[in-house]
């Protein structure tokens, strides 16, 4: 049984007060209950507040570029696909710089479970604008306020007919838990947008400004309803539904790659006799 | 032959503009095969061979679009290479389609080649017939069988001509040796997969050109700073930005070179031949792997698209050393630590997920164990690690550049990459008159040391010394100039697309020297 103390990692350096430090507890809790060792996994992180999570853990991570986790995760995944890989990034990592990826995982339906820890800020930068920051929102940076709209991610993710989408708040850690809990065992490609008050950047969105808005999505709800789905999506501003918004069985990505179906990449033996007198049937081919 | 010429010596035209187009190519000795029906045209003279390739065509192989079959008869019977090579192939090729096809494609064939050798007197061809059979392939699929007999198992790309046809070779071998090819969303994300699926434990590759390769130069830096290993294909073609993408040029020495943030150690072949190619893909997997560094494999758009017979290549000549640690080797590594400072600067290759033990890395400059530091003691013994302790090491491994020709020349020509076959042909025409030599170099970084072969000192002893590049700056001279001090007495460059043609060159090379 893994217990929460295998998992200690470096102290951390955010700030105290920032949501980031409940969504490591809530993971945190979450590999213990549901008993993944450290080594079983792996974090791909990129670079903001966000990007450090993996630091202050103890877990198999690979820190990479800024926007640029969900291709290195992409990789690892079909290098390995018996390993869970979580994709944790940054609003302004995964939504700014490294958008385009993040299209193209969920067309591919990848196993990645992607954390973006969205405070609707640049958190490590010191507080310009995120493509998730409200429109109007003044920073150093945005003197105007705003002018580009907001992006919505859950909205964009089921319009991509995104597996898994969900989203929840820093300051609800046992929802928190139950979110990362589902998608990571949620066969396929999974969008968890975890709302994040960032205390020291971001005076808009705070604690309180989340508290009076989220809301819980009831039993009543039913997440495979793809047009009602489209329809919370869109919800947002006086009130904000945290909860698995969109939920579908497509196929995996690795299901569906013939040649690792059966058998992740990294079990295939190379340099063993068998191998070497495969190849030359390929040389042959060219007499 | 070893390279292209400027000269045709048999055009076969099927419309007029071939004839208005190339008729000022042709070779003193050159033919143009055309059929006065097809064009509605008739030419005069010594040079024109008029074949009624319709009329055959439909008389011997039932339809008009069997002309093709008898113009390639008319070709062969023009070269004197007789009937059994073609028949061969139409059998293999055209078999599944019924013998009456088969036969029909051999009566069209015959009929173009009994022709031929009736009319054209005045053909002069001889063509040395071969008395073993021979390989016939192309750079971009000697790259391809050379990372899979190398145990590549991943390859990820954005199409980018000239290196797209690596990928399409390696897809087609997917299902057979057991590899993932990924056409990536765009350049960024085909390196940051690679390096992924390297990470976890397979070996992987990707490929581009100059273009692609600008969008890789973040992602090569995160493969230095992690100590992934990479191979990267890079087809040079005529650049700034999107350039003459069909075209040739050795444009992106320096920027395969320079590309990418930060110092780090890097390795770059240049392969002249699919026979070079084919053995440094293997060279650059196992330096990759052994020393986590990216290594290139620079090319270009002549050596891409062009067709060469070779002898057999040999697979045992492979190295295949697996430097990772697994299992139960890896968890017996107490205090495993992935970026650990060792004698040669290289740390345990652990797989993640295959024991207990954490594989850690980070785009941050990182401790031993893998975790972000601002420290600068760490900093500097990540950099004497990282970048001086395997860079002495890996010069080690590179091999010195071929020399073909005169011992002691007056002459020295100098290059790299694709015109190993146009400098050594040169070599042969114009060494009847000067005493000649060529150095060529597949390896060009880092440059070999000269303890095994002095090339610096040749070229010191040397009257004439000619450095030749397909580009408009002279980068590998100045690469030379740079590492060695050593400066080029003459420069031929080329940059308008073309390759080098070996009877231009020769004569280029005679004007140097008169
Ligand atoms: C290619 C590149 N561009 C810019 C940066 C600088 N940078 C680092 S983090 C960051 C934005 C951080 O915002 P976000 O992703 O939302 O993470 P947060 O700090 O808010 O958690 C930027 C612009 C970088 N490291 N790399
Ligand atoms: S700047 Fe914001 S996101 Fe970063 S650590 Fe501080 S509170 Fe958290
Ligand atoms: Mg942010």
């Amino acid at each position: 049984m893994v217990s929460i103390d295998d998992f200690k990692g470096k102290t951390p350096a955010w700030c105290p007060g920032c949501g980031n430090y409940s969504i490591l507890r809530a993971f945190k809790e979450t590999l213990v209950e549901l008993d993944i060792a450290p080594h079983e996994f792996t974090i791909v992180s990129g670079i903001g507040q966000a990007g450090k999570f993996p630091h202050y853990l103890r877990c198999n991570t690979f820190n990479g570029l800024h926007g640029r986790t969900l291709p290195v995760a992409t990789g690892i995944r079909l290098a390995n696909h018996r390993m869970p890989v979580i994709a944790v990034a940054g609003d302004g990592d995964c939504y700014g710089e490294g958008g385009n990826h993040l299209i193209h995982a969920i067309r591919r339906n990848i196993g990645v479970k992607l954390f973006v820890h969205d405070n609707q800020i640049y958190g490590l930068t010191k507080g310009q604008a995120s493509p998730t920051s409200m429109e109007g929102v003044v920073t150093k940076n945005q003197p105007f306020g705003v002018l580009s709209g907001q992006l919505n991610p859950i909205a964009l993710a089921v319009a991509l007919d995104c597996s898994f989408v969900a989203r929840s708040f820093a300051g609800d850690i046992i929802h928190l838990k139950q979110m990362m809990k589902e998608a990571i065992n949620h066969r396929g490609f999974a969008l968890l947008d975890i709302l994040q008050p960032c205390v020291t950047f971001n005076k808009v969105n705070t604690y309180e400004w989340y508290r009076q808005r989220v809301y819980h999505l009831g039993d009543n709800y039913d997440p495979k309803d793809r047009i009602s789905a489209f329809e919370k999506s869109l919800e947002w501003g006086e009130r904000i539904p945290i909860g698995v918004i969109y939920e579908n069985k497509r196929q995996t990505f690795e299901e569906r790659i013939p040649v690792i179906k059966d058998r992740p990449l990294i079990d295939h033996e190379i340099f063993t006799e068998g191998w070497r007198n495969s190849l030359q049937k390929a040389l042959d081919e060219f007499f | 032959m070893t390279s292209s010429k400027s000269t045709i010596d048999i055009l076969v035209a099927l419309d007029k503009e071939s004839i208005s187009t190339h008729e000022a190519e042709l070779a003193t000795q050159g033919i143009i095969v055309y059929d006065q029906f097809m064009l509605k045209e008739r030419y005069y003279g010594d040079r024109f061979l008029d074949i009624p390739l319709i009329e055959l065509a439909e008389k011997h192989g039932r339809e008009r679009v069997m002309a093709n079959t008898v113009a390639v008869g008319a070709v062969l019977g023009m070269l004197g290479l007789g009937t059994d090579i073609f028949f061969g192939i139409i059998e293999d090729t055209l078999n599944k389609k019924g013998s009456e096809i088969v036969k029909l494609n051999k009566d069209a064939f015959l009929a173009g080649y009994e022709f031929a050798v009736k009319r054209c007197l005045q053909c002069a061809f001889t063509v040395k017939p071969q008395n073993k059979p021979r390989m016939l392939i192309g750079v971009n699929e000697a790259i391809g069988l050379g990372a899979i007999a190398s145990g590549c198992k991943f390859y990820s790309a954005y199409p980018m001509t000239p290196s797209t046809g690596i990928m399409l070779y390696v897809a087609g071998k997917a299902k057979e040796y057991g590899i993932v090819v990924e056409q990536a969303e765009d350049e960024i994300a085909a390196i940051n997969m690679a390096i992924g699926a390297s990470y976890a434990g397979v070996r992987s590759m990707t490929g581009t050109s100059g273009g692609g390769f600008a969008l890789m130069v973040e992602g090569l830096s995160l493969a230095a700073m992690t100590e992934t290993p990479i191979v990267i294909a890079l087809a040079q073609r005529p650049a700034p930005a999107t350039g003459l993408p069909t075209k040739t040029e050795q444009g992106d020495l320096l920027f395969a070179l320079h590309g990418g943030h930060g110092e780090f150690p890097r390795v770059i072949f240049a392969p002249g031949s699919p026979e070079q190619a084919f053995y440094l893909t293997n060279k650059a997997f196992d330096i990759s792997q052994r020393y986590q560094i990216p290594v290139f494999i620079l090319t270009d758009q002549y050596l891409s698209d062009s067709q060469w017979t070779e002898g057999d290549f040999d697979i045992n000549k492979f190295v295949h050393k697996d430097y990772r640690i697994r299992g139960d080797s890896l968890e017996a590594i107490k205090d495993y630590r992935r970026h650990a400072i060792t004698e040669d600067g290289v740390s345990p290759f652990g797989v993640p997920g295959t024991s207990t033990r954490l594989i850690i890395t980070d785009s941050d400059e990182h401790d031993e164990e893998g975790h972000i530091t601002e420290d600068p003691e760490i900093r500097v013994s990540m950099v004497d690690k990282r970048l001086f302790k395997k860079m002495g090491l890996i010069k080690k491994e590179i091999s010195p550049p071929l020399f073909y020709g005169d011992e002691k020349p007056d002459i020295v020509l100098f290059g790299w990459g694709s015109t190993y076959g146009v400098m050594k042909e040169v070599v042969d025409i114009i060494s009847r008159h000067y005493k000649i030599a060529m150095f060529h170099f597949s390896e060009v970084f880092p440059l070999p040391s000269t303890e095994m072969l002095d090339y610096i000192g040749i070229l010191r002893g040397a009257k004439k010394t000619i450095c030749i590049e397909n580009n408009a700056t002279g980068q590998f001279s100045r690469l030379i100039k740079a590492e060695t001090g050593y400066e080029f007495t003459h420069h031929i460059n080329r940059f308008d697309g073309k390759p080098f043609f070996a009877d231009l060159l020769a004569r280029r090379i005679d004007g140097i020297n008169r």
